[in-house]
């Protein structure tokens, strides 16, 4: 199986570039607890995410700290009738599996914000892969790099923000 | 605690310029609290065992998402909020552990407007433990033009991040 790694393209995976998959909705609704957990963390105190008086003032209503976009569809760990964890960024983990490679990083990531998350959104999601490189080798092993887009929309079909990953999927030295 | 209540305006920030540092003491409840608050459950953000035998490294560590929150918390830190996040990318070079102090600096690299007369910051920012680089970042933030602007106003074709 790790050979594949080192040889052409599985026809599954070239199938992938370019193609939306993974149209999924979020689990749950935003909400705010995650909020002001998230905003807990790293001692964010920032008003717009604790007063609703300047929140309605800047931000038309309470709205989720933009770099949370990812959190809304983290599956959660376990749930009623689940036989199999769900994962996240599903597109990695069926490169990881198809390729080979069982380990993996992220290196680079890239968030764009659109139109702000808000409680009570119903947000959807879709993946993307886009590139596959060659074989590479570095410190950490030899595998492959991708790049991933995760897009994410709201209820009414807003784009709310994008995030674009590149992964580098590896087997280590023997 | 950041307060937050700076009203940056984009005439106060010049190309070139330093923005205030931050610095934090990061503890095991630090990384626990990051990783559960972004719902990551991988256990290399909460089982130091884990963390040492499959990743091969010293100790639990700050997860990616709680990383881009701490990010998005030193920006705002020092715009006020209506300062508006359009952009952020990061590499992550190496990891932030408990017991480590971590410190956020950042250059302002460009002060721009866009066609829609959105007024624009790029900035460089360095996440570092000590003379350890351990991630770059580079972000895109809106701020106002005056006191009587607010970026979050912006929608549809409004807004370019």
């Amino acid at each position: 199986m790790a050979d594949q790694a080192m040889e052409e393209l599985p026809e599954e995976v070239t199938g992938w570039i370019g193609k939306e998959r993974y149209h999924e909705e979020g689990e749950f609704p935003v909400e705010r607890g995650y909020i002001w957990t998230t905003c807990s963390s790293v001692e964010n105190g920032n008003p717009i995410f604790w007063d609703d008086e300047v929140a309605e003032e800047i931000t038309d209503g309470p709205i989720a700290m933009p770099t949370m976009i990812s959190l809304w569809f983290r599956p959660h760990l376990w749930a009623p009738g689940r036989t199999k964890q769900a994962q996240p960024l599903q597109v990695h983990f069926d490169l990881k599996e198809t390729l080979g490679l069982p380990e993996a990083i992220m290196s680079d990531n890239t968030i764009v914000f659109g139109e702000p998350v808000r409680p009570g959104d119903r947000l959807k999601t879709c993946q993307i892969l886009h590139v596959v490189s060659d074989p590479k080798t570095t410190k950490l092993g030899t595998g492959r790099f991708w790049e991933i887009e995760v897009r994410y929309e709201n209820q009414d079909g807003d784009f709310v923000g994008a995030e674009h990953y590149t992964g580098f999927g590896y087997k280590r030295p023997e | 605690m950041s307060e937050n209540h700076a009203l940056l305006t984009v005439d106060q920030v010049e190309a070139g310029a330093s923005i205030p540092e931050l610095s934090y003491d990061v503890t095991a409840t630090t990384v626990v609290l990051g990783a559960l608050a972004s719902r990551d459950f991988r256990p290399m953000h909460h089982d130091r065992d884990f963390a040492q035998i499959r990743n091969g490294v010293q100790d639990i560590f700050l997860n990616t998402p709680n990383q881009a929150a701490w990010f998005e918390r030193y920006l705002t830190d020092w715009t006020g909020p209506k300062g508006r996040l359009g952009r952020i990318k990061f590499r992550m070079k190496d990891s932030v552990f408990p017991g480590e102090t971590m410190t956020f600096s950042g250059k302002v690299e460009q002060v721009s407007t866009d066609e829609t007369g959105c007024a624009w910051v790029d900035l460089a920012v360095n996440l570092s433990v000590g003379e350890r680089q351990v991630t770059d970042c580079s972000a895109r933030i809106a701020v106002p033009k005056d006191e009587s602007d607010n970026p979050w106003k912006r929608k549809n074709e409004q807004w370019k991040p």
